[in-house]
């Protein structure tokens, strides 16, 4: 087996009665580009949250770098060196796109129980958020208020704050979702890029984007894996045209 | 308003309040040196509702223990230390803020308030029912903090001028230090829990450090205006716990404008100056009172203060009748 950076284990999350997600046992190796797609409800986005630590699994577990991070809180996981970007824009409105990209940066001091010394003078967190900044494309707009940002904007500074925290694993919930087509090629360009030095799982619903940079994909249906792959082995599989991609089309 | 601008206005607000007592009466000196320690009891509130976005409703309890631990240890004692008095009153209010935090801030919103409101009604239950402390009546203190070095008195609290500068310096100080933790590390990650808690969280943060300690700064500051509080009036009594403080102190910090650090202060001019002053005018003024706070609510969502940068703003779009206009408001 090659080298697996994160694994789950018959991964499991009820919420009552219902099931988000099923007995799911996935192997994510280093470097590659993972994306995981399925119909809405599919218990992508569940998924994600389990492995970023916001909703604790009901059964199984989860091994990152073969440790077992099952049941740690999201700020740990965090540290560990796994960053999150979220399906809903989820930033400090009020911030400057600067001072979005700072809070995250910031975390990776040893600690930011200083009380003193101005925090503009770290150094580390200032070149962090310079970098995080031009690779997300915004340094045009580092002083700009992140609420008077255009919604495509917005899902940039969002990717941004994830690579201020330089996490090894990347989880994507939807980069692309409400994004306009010039907008779109961006990000993926920036995917692409980030892609050479880490490892990414990506949700997507574009199917154009996700067959252009997947190495690997995971098709999900009502909780459930139902294949597994690289890109050929999907677009090849009886299973999934049944399930999944023949029924778009037929909705298309 | 640019900080240079604020900056200007508090350093002349300031020597104001200092050339003050030279020729203001000492009853206006001592309601001004009264309006300093609400105002840093209002400060220390807006670090959490501010700036920290903990709406706390019990903040009374530490404003109440800072001067109870004052009169408690020195009822009896014939010369206060301020050396020995201060540090006490700020070390319970620390305490108590601790431990009230460490409760309550695995809540949120609703469940927050109410849990900051109970858990400061129960302190003020104990000390209006404790024999010991007084019940309801409190305690007197005869005597007010002196500080001295070996046998001599540098600073006498019994005069009405030295307690004002006492109490200015410590608002200050006070000022001064929230806004040095403001900038540094500490509170780019409170404003930023403020803001989004849960996104603060996902970036590595372990946030309920932060808001406990939070919670604790405040509840010493606010121990230390009611060791002042104590100090002034020379006695102590549960109604400096009850949730009508707590309430009032609110009620400055949204009235002066939450998160600047000066709002408070001047929220705190205002509610004392109208509780000193309405009353000679009508016999409805709390009533009054109410519509003043209704009316700055509704009409200046962020506080009486946003009504300065406006009013800047309207006298320099007046001054410059040049081509540019008016773009720098």
């Amino acid at each position: 087996m090659a080298d697996v950076i994160l694994k789950t284990d018959r991964l499991s999350k009820n919420f009552g009665g219902l099931i988000a997600v099923n007995n799911v046992t996935l192997a994510f190796e280093r470097g590659q580009v993972h994306a995981i797609i399925g119909p809405n409800g599919a218990g992508k986005t569940t998924l994600i949250n389990l492995l970023s630590g916001d909703l604790l699994p009901s059964d199984g577990a989860i091994l990152f770098n073969g440790r077992n991070i099952t049941s740690l809180p999201p700020h740990k996981i965090s540290q560990m060196g796994i960053g999150r970007s979220y399906q809903k824009t989820n930033i400090f409105t009020e911030f400057s796109c600067f001072e979005n990209c700072w809070v995250a940066a910031q975390s990776r001091i040893n600690t930011s129980m200083r009380f003193f010394r101005a925090a503009r003078h770290l150094k580390s967190v200032a070149e962090r958020t310079e970098k995080a900044l031009e690779l997300c494309g915004l340094s045009q707009r580092s002083d700009s208020r992140a609420s008077a940002m255009s919604y495509g904007e917005q899902r940039q500074l969002e990717i941004g704050m994830m690579l201020a925290t330089e996490p090894e694993l990347l989880l994507l919930d939807e980069p692309l979702a409400g994004m306009g087509s010039d907008e779109s090629l961006q990000v993926i360009e920036l995917l692409r890029r980030l892609a050479v030095d880490h490892t990414l799982i990506l949700i997507e619903h574009d199917m154009d984007a996700v067959f252009s940079i997947a190495d690997r994909l995971t098709v999900m249906v009502n909780g459930r894996v139902l294949e597994t792959g690289t890109v050929e082995q999907i677009r090849n599989s009886q299973a999934v045209q049944e399930a999944y991609l023949g029924v778009e089309e037929d909705a298309v | 308003m640019t900080s240079r601008t604020r900056n200007l206005s508090l350093f002349m607000a300031l020597v104001a309040l200092v050339l003050f007592p030279l020729f203001g009466s000492s009853f206006y000196v001592g309601l001004v040196t009264r309006i300093f320690i609400v105002a840093i009891f209002a400060l220390s509130l807006d670090l959490l509702i501010g700036y920290t976005g903990l709406v706390s409703f019990g903040h009374a309890a530490f404003f109440g223990i800072g001067g109870y631990a004052l009169a408690i240890a020195f009822q009896d004692a014939a010369v206060i230390h301020i050396w020995q008095a201060l540090p006490l009153s700020l070390a319970a209010a620390g305490l108590a803020a601790l431990v009230v935090g460490w409760i309550s801030i695995r809540t949120s919103g609703v469940y927050f308030i109410m849990i900051t409101l109970a858990m400061a009604q129960m302190f003020f239950y104990y000390f209006f029912e404790s024999s010991r402390f007084g019940g309801d009546d409190g305690i007197f203190l005869f005597f007010k903090p002196v500080l001295m070095i070996g046998s001599e008195d540098i600073l006498k609290l019994d005069h009405e001028n030295n307690f004002y500068y006492f109490a200015l310096a410590c608002l200050v100080s006070g000022y001064l230090f929230l806004v040095m933790i403001l900038r540094a590390p500490f509170g780019k990650v409170i404003t930023a829990i403020k803001a989004n808690e849960h996104r603060v969280r996902a970036l590595g943060y372990s946030t309920n450090g932060y808001k406990l300690v939070s919670f604790v700064i405040a509840g010493t500051l606010a121990g230390l205006a009611g060791f002042l509080e104590g100090a002034h009036t020379g006695y102590v009594n549960p109604s400096y716990m009850s949730w009508h403080e707590s309430g009032v102190c609110i009620a400055i910090v949204i009235l002066g404008g939450m998160g600047t650090l000066y709002g408070p202060i001047v929220g705190a001019f205002i509610i004392v100056l109208l509780q000193n002053f309405l009353p000679e005018l009508t016999g409805h003024w709390q009533l009054l009172l109410g519509g003043i706070v209704i009316a700055v609510v509704l009409f200046l969502p962020r506080g009486a203060t946003s009504l300065f940068p406006r009013i800047i703003a309207f006298f320099r779009s007046k001054q410059k009748i040049d081509p540019k206009g008016p773009t720098d408001g």
